[in-house]
């Protein structure tokens, strides 16, 4: 039996729960001699730095040294995308942004030095909302633009109206901050072991600020404690600091930001306005929709422009949009600089359209599904950006089966029932569909290396550029190497992620993680077993087209010899045991100036249920079920793929009702720790969950027929705005609700006051 | 001079000139035990959990309490016997508590696992405790990648603890807390000893649980020359309960009460259950809680609309302040300097109706936006005899809106007296916006619960 599609507990399930997975932190026990940095820290949104004096800090007893501009031997600039970070900035950009850095030969040491840094500022005006950034021309892009169709029919339609709405941002909280250890290696050389999504690049950053060639930089990634797409680009500083600290020092250098300080220095999702116009007919069809989206880059780009991108392409989300003008561009603030996290952009491109969706069906007075229904992609219809919808049927398909296994349409009666009987408490239940393009816009970063080596005792090393970080993309290779070399799963042992295996990576991100490192390495494992038949066939008198490889055992023409034997008789024949493997994306590409093209291999599909109760009294509400059903093609981990669904589900419902990202007038974050902004908790989880997966989903042209699975689910939360939307409406009068996202209490117990005072107009 | 002894994980640890402030956790991730992880450093995520083995009063032998040992500082560990996850696995063997969460997917990147493991592994160790583990003991464990369903059935999927070691240990009695005396930090074991430090040291600062100041001295790095810990007094973990009044230890953590008050009421069990979370509970006080005089702590609303008292000890003897007179101004009291909290007194019968409400982002483990409780005594022509109206979160101190109680006496307890209340509230709150909510929103649902008060009394 193969073991893809076991559901196989996650490859470090044991280590996790013994305390034996190790994380950078935990390996400080293995240094000596190791320096601990802090920052200093500037006291200001916007201003430049006048004088920096480090001299009484160095007096401070245990304070070794102090890392600022004149260290640098190379580029002190750590801009992944465009050279606009400055590691030792003259000009703050945002409050708390670091400005040095005190190593001590301990924490405290260098916190106490970090005090006494004397820093002069002279305070500059900072911009802290989108709307100051609008009025003030403040961008960090272009306008970017996709149109399709003519949107003059909105002025023509039967319905039109127009909103606006504002979402809040996102902080990733993985539960390990950033962290890098950095020492200067046997041979003079940087190596540095850190939490990164993205060691290649954290290697490029490294390189580039020490002035050194790539080559000269090691990068590795045991694990991470969670990601998210936090530490895709945003690991890259801290672990430069490190290995500059190391740089100068001679010493390991470690960096490990407190909670406080990650959250304070680190970037999140992206908080955006949205304003829309939009045109129905009265049956509740679509017909026009211009939409301009405004995102919070904060100081710098970082990804905030392919971000961008992805709300454009995702404002569709499952529907078609037969004419449509959307454009996006990113604002610059004085804050911290917002990153990549789950979804990408996608999750505040298709608020836009259920957000107007929603809208229509209480100004027509139709059930929000029927109108959802009525607007889904059908069989051969093309996206705004010219992309053919593939499997666009199975839209449809799992939002039927989904309505019928939740029991929607009786359930709804009995929302309908429990709300006449109720007058202070409120149900609604609703669904939303999820409809999520699979690759990386930037199409060079669709490939990816891998090295698989074999001994001579028939065990195997997997290398590939892939980081694990709690998704489970291990566990998913070890399943396809093991099965496509025939060997169980204990003969096949997975690597950390590092430079020196494979060069050139791509971020794992993009929920793209198995697609491309899984099929990479199937690659080298396949031009390894090829190599292997035909020793096999000799010795088994076959032909190697014919050799099995299975749990173990090489068979065919009814013999078989041991996968370990057929290793070592391989090697005393001088037949290479090892192979690199590559894979690329095929068939994507699009045009950003012509915002035509093809940019996604596949699309990712689900739909969700939910039903939520508010209490009137208070805007407190609970979850009480959710039902999702989500299309993960040939699931290649059931555990792994139901965990990512649940945990991404429960991610966006935090993003849309309770975590609420706040900054003070200064441009503090101001809910700056786990006391203050709150992640979901037990008291969040649906009190009934169910999830499954589509069956028979066979996705053709990816690795073991899976679909990628990171990403999509974190937009089924929108089931549950939705059913909080429905719940307030049912304490009004037919009047059109809408709140801005996050649905706090405080937000749902304005918006239930609203619609209790008003009376609906005539209709 | 200058040593603190305890056992982690069985093995003796004695540690010389101890530094006062480190936390627990630091030590022992330095001493190589790196399951435990810092996650927030303010005792909100859990992921620094470990096990203490303390008295269990209900059967005279001891069990598992778990803590956040990011908010220890590490001479409160003297004399205790600690356990954390690297323990639970002796010979490799994993324990059920560890293959219910690695077979049901209860782990994804394993951050948080080694303090969910250790929260379940006392769970399930509860001494008396039948049927499957309650999940909400790992209420105070955070994790950001589950969603938490694995979890919560690696919980459910857990029967009584198999014999073992740790069930024979756990049938003996705890260890006792002596006296400490080191360098910046004391244990006096009574109160006399207690003062008599205050008093020779103006420098001394009372710690209880240390649930607030240790994440005073982790975020805001606050240092304190001389700390004395209150923990091995006898008379602050006392409880009494008599037919007119309940008396519980100013020392005593708040589960411990929740133990030991039998028969508490309804009400009591659902506001212990919103107070912060399973492991700031089993080391959290009522001491602490009213001393800080924090306006949104949890404890001061129920106890405003119960009545209670304090029992101060000092210098010049005992008083009893009743907690409407104790908060003098933000984050001020009434105890003077060198005075201790020894206990907080209940009056009794409780009032006839008492609800409390609180108002959070997040149901469970959060920070009052808005926290009421609110007391009535009807008569029999359904007038009020009493009443209470208690809040925090709505100006610089717990606040008693005893205008509004007085202008309730004798008036029928319905629609119009409930408006009546509503104006004076609007008048008498002086709510501020913050991170937790605006003080619209403030003012408006703290009117709103008066009628959700209403509303479930006449339910």
């Amino acid at each position: 039996m193969p073991i893809s599609g076991q559901p196989v507990p996650h490859e470090s399930a044991r280590d996790h729960v013994t305390g034996d997975a190790l994380y950078v932190d935990d390996l400080l026990g293995r240094f000596t001699g190791v320096l601990h940095a802090w920052p200093v820290v500037a006291p200001h949104a916007h201003a430049r730095v006048t004088l920096l004096d480090v001299s009484p800090a160095l007096a401070e007893p245990g304070v070794f040294s102090i890392l600022s501009q004149a260290d640098v031997p190379g580029e002190a600039n750590t801009g992944a995308n465009r050279r606009d970070e400055p590691l030792f900035p003259s000009e703050v950009m945002f409050y708390h942004q670091p400005v040095a850095w005190v190593l001590g030969e301990t924490l405290d040491a260098a916190r106490g030095g970090a005090a006494k840094v004397g820093v002069e500022y002279e305070p500059l005006p900072a911009i802290l909302t989108i709307e100051q950034a609008i009025e003030q021309g403040s961008f960090l892009t272009e306008r970017h633009r996709i149109a399709d169709g003519d949107v003059s029919v909105i002025e023509r339609s039967p319905l039109r109206f127009s909103g606006e709405l504002r979402v809040g941002g996102q902080e990733h909280f993985y539960l390990e901050t950033q962290a890098a250890i950095a020492w200067v290696d046997e041979t003079g050389c940087i190596a540095v072991h850190s939490s990164t999504q993205h060691p290649s690049e954290t290697q490029e950053v490294i390189a580039r600020v020490l002035g050194v060639p790539r080559s000269h930089v090691t990068v590795e990634c045991l694990r991470m404690g969670g990601a998210f797409g936090g530490k895709e680009v945003q690991a890259n500083p801290y672990a430069a600091v490190a290995a500059l600290g190391a740089w100068k020092t001679g010493r390991p250098v470690r960096v490990r930001l407190t909670r406080e300080l990650d959250i304070a220095l680190t970037g999140k999702r992206h908080p955006y306005l949205l304003r829309y116009t939009a045109g129905f007919a009265n049956d509740g069809k679509l017909q026009g929709l211009r939409a301009a989206l405004f995102s919070d880059g904060g100081w710098s780009l970082d990804l905030s422009e392919p971000v961008m991108w992805r709300s454009l392409f995702h404002v569709d989300n499952a529907y078609k949009l037969p004419a449509v003008e959307v454009t996006g561009r990113v604002c610059l603030t004085h804050k911290t600089s917002q990153t990549a996290f789950r979804g990408f952009g996608g999750p505040q491109g298709m608020l836009v359209i259920e957000e107007v969706l929603a809208t229509a069906a209480q100004h027509l007075g139709l059930p929000a599904d029927v109108v959802r229904e009525r607007n889904f992609y059908r069989e051969g219809d093309s996206t705004h950006y010219g992309e053919i919808v593939a499997e666009a049927a199975r839209i449809q398909e799992i939002w039927r089966e989904l309505k019928a296994s939740s029991e929607f349409e009786g359930r709804r009666e009995g929302v309908v029932s429990f709300n006449t009987r109720s007058r202070h408490q409120k149900r609604g239940i609703a669904i939303t569909p999820v409809k999520f393009g699979i690759s990386f816009t930037a199409q060079f970063y669709n490939q990816a290396g891998a090295l698989v080596l074999v001994y001579r005792d028939g065990t195997v090393q997997v290398n590939h550029g892939g980081t694990e970080m709690g998704q489970g993309l291990f566990t998913k290779i070890l399943q396809i190497a093991a099965d496509t070399l025939g060997v169980g799963l204990a003969q096949v042992r997975m690597m950390s992620t590092r430079t020196d295996k494979v060069p050139n990576t791509s971020a794992t991100a993009a929920s793209s993680g198995t697609d491309l490192n899984g099929a990479a390495v199937t690659d080298a494992c396949l031009q390894i077993r090829s190599r292997l038949a035909v020793v096999a066939a000799a010795i088994l008198e076959s032909d190697p087209a014919s050799v099995e490889f299975k749990d173990n055992v090489v068979s065919s023409n009814g013999k078989s010899i041991a996968f370990s034997a057929l290793c070592e008789t391989a090697y005393k024949q001088r037949i290479a045991l090892f192979a690199h493997g590559y894979y690329r994306t095929p068939d994507i590409h699009f045009d950003f100036k012509q915002a035509r093209g093809r940019p996604f291999h596949y699309y990712a599909f689900g739909a969700a249920v939910s039903e939520v109760e508010i209490d009137g009294f208070t805007g407190a509400y609970r979850l009480l079920r959710t039902d999702i059903l989500h299309d993960v093609g040939d699931s290649i981990s059931p555990i792994v793929d139901r965990g990512q669904i649940e945990g991404g589900f429960l991610q966006g419902v935090g993003w849309l009702t309770l975590e609420e990202l706040l900054w003070d007038a200064n441009g503090r974050v101001s809910t700056s720790g786990a006391s203050t902004y709150k992640l979901p908790s037990w008291s969040e989880m649906p009190e009934v969950f169910n999830v499954r997966l589509l069956a028979r989903a066979t996705e053709p042209g990816v690795v073991m027929g899976s679909k990628a699975v990171g990403e999509p689910p974190l937009m089924l939360a929108f089931s549950v705005r939705e059913a909080l939307r429905e719940a307030v409406a049912a304490f009004g009068h037919g009047e059109v609700v809408t709140f801005d996202s996050p649905a706090t209490p405080e937000r749902i117990f304005f918006a239930v006051r609203q619609v209790r005072a008003e009376r609906p107009a005539l209709k | 001079m200058g040593h603190i002894e305890f056992l982690l994980n069985d093995q003796p640890v004695r540690v010389d000139h101890p530094p006062i402030q480190i936390t627990l956790l630091d030590f022992i991730r330095s001493r190589g035990l790196t399951g435990a992880k810092e996650g927030c450093a303010e005792g909100e995520c859990g992921a620094c959990a470990v096990a203490i083995r303390e008295a269990d009063e209900k059967t005279g032998r001891s069990a598992l309490r778990v803590v956040n040992s990011c908010l220890m500082f590490l001479p409160m560990a003297a004399g205790r016997e600690i356990v954390t996850v690297e323990a639970l696995a002796p010979d490799g063997e994993l324990c059920e508590a560890q293959r219910a969460m690695a077979s049901a997917g209860g782990s994804q990147c394993g951050y948080c696992t080694p303090g969910f493991v250790v929260s379940l592994f006392a769970e399930q160790h509860l001494p008396g405790r039948e049927g499957p583990c309650d999940p909400m003991a790992l209420a105070g464990n955070l994790c950001r990648c589950t969603g938490y369903r694995p979890i919560r059935d690696a919980a459910l999927a857990l029967g009584p603890a198999p014999a073992s070691e740790f069930v024979d240990r756990l049938l003996q009695s705890a260890p006792e807390l002596d006296a400490l005396a080191i360098p910046g930090f004391s244990r006096p074991v009574t109160v006399d000893a207690c003062l008599a430090l205050l008093n020779g040291d103006p420098q001394a600062v009372l710690v209880s649980g240390a649930t607030d100041m240790g994440v005073e001295s982790n975020l805001r790095h606050r240092r304190w020359p001389h700390l004395v810990s209150v923990e091995a007094i006898d008379e602050l973990r006392a409880f009494s309960d008599s037919p007119d009044r309940v008396l519980i230890g100013a020392g005593l953590p708040l589960n411990e009460i929740g133990r030991r008050w039998t028969d508490a009421p309804d009400v009591f069990r659902e506001w212990l259950a919103l107070f912060a979370s399973p492991l700031i509970r089993n080391r959290a006080t009522l001491g602490g809680n009213l001393a800080t005089a924090s306006p949104i702590g949890d404890a001061a609303p129920m106890l405003l609309a119960l009545d209670a008292s304090v029992h101060l000890a000092g210098k010049a003897g005992r008083r009893v302040v009743p907690l409407a007179a104790f908060f003098s101004g933000y984050r001020k009291t009434a105890m003077g300097p060198g005075e201790l909290m020894t206990a907080v007194e209940i009056p009794k019968p409780l009032a006839q109706f008492v609800r409390f409400y609180k108002i959070a982002k997040r149901r469970l483990d959060d920070i009052s936006t808005v926290a009421a409780a609110m007391a009535l005594d009807l008569d029999s022509a359904d007038r009020v005899r009493r009443a209470r109206f208690a809040f925090g979160g709505v100006a610089a101190t717990p606040l008693r809106v005893t205008e509004a109680e007085a202008a309730v006496v004798g008036q029928p307890w319905n629609d119009a007296t409930v408006e009546r209340v509503q104006r004076i509230l609007d008048r008498v709150l002086q709510p501020m916006s913050d991170h937790r909510g605006s003080k619209a929103y403030r003012l408006e649902v703290s009117k709103s619960l008066v009628e959700k008060y209403h509303w479930e009394l006449r339910a």
